[in-house]
């Protein structure tokens, strides 16, 4: 039953994905591929967890939480460039 | 541009960053793991201080000299290998003995959790080396919003 719960999600969170992904190649705007690329993040760690749960382990759980982390500071650092053209400041303000 | 919100979070990801790269660098050597993934995790987190705020503060955060760290870290690492060859054993070869501790339980100690903290402390010289040079090589110039 868990294993065909986890087949289902995987396959809605696959589908997910390609949408993500057809954003990013068609998006107008920059902003629009970057919070794209943001969702298809999300998407790939929500993989990652149903697949642990598929497998019936712990050993997946730790890379999904380190994407979780550092996809945050990718997005940071885009969100910066576009805002203010530089990404690190030797001073702030 | 004020940015309370991402300068809030940024505090607690800090920590959270941090912990878990000492979670990863103290398990490393037999589980998932490893010195490298967790010097990267403390530069992410170093990254993040310098996004947030600025790379004065950011290199702050580890007050050592980066060529000091990257010279500690080899010679750790290096001397772990040789170490070996002292007893007689090839070029890092690594021993683990079990062992007990008040708090703790039975611990494993491992010659390679100190290899490890070598790695460690590379990746995060040159990490903060890096987002010095950064900051101070294209400070000024202009990006494409501007």
């Amino acid at each position: 039953m868990i294993q065909w719960a986890a087949d289902v999600s995987m396959l809605v969170i696959g589908v997910s994905l390609l949408l993500s992904l057809w954003r990013v190649l068609i998006g107008p705007s920059v902003p629009d591929r970057m919070a794209a690329l943001d969702a298809a993040t999300a998407n790939v760690i929500a993989g990652i967890v149903v697949f642990a749960i598929r497998d019936d382990t712990l050993d997946y759980i730790d890379s999904a939480l380190v994407i979780a982390l550092l996809s945050f500071v990718g997005t940071v650092a885009v969100a910066k460039f576009l805002a203010k053209g530089v990404i690190i400041e030797r001073d702030s303000d | 541009m004020n940015p309370l919100i991402l300068r809030t979070s940024v505090r607690i990801h800090l920590y959270l960053l941090t912990l878990f790269s000492f979670y990863l660098l103290i398990r490393g050597h037999n589980e998932p793991g490893g010195g490298f993934i967790a010097g990267l995790l403390t530069a992410s987190a170093m990254v993040l201080q310098a996004l947030a705020f600025d790379a004065r503060y950011a290199s702050s955060l580890v007050p050592v000299r980066e060529q000091t760290l990257i010279g500690l870290g080899l010679l750790l690492a290096v001397g772990t290998g040789v170490a070996s060859m002292l007893f007689g054993r090839p070029f890092l070869d690594h021993v683990f003995h079990h062992t007990f501790l008040p708090f703790l339980g039975e611990v494993e100690l491992a010659s390679a959790v100190v290899f490890d903290i070598g790695v460690y402390l590379v990746v995060v010289g040159v990490a903060k080396w890096t987002i010095l040079t950064v900051a101070t090589g294209r400070a000024g110039q202009s990006g494409p919003g501007s």
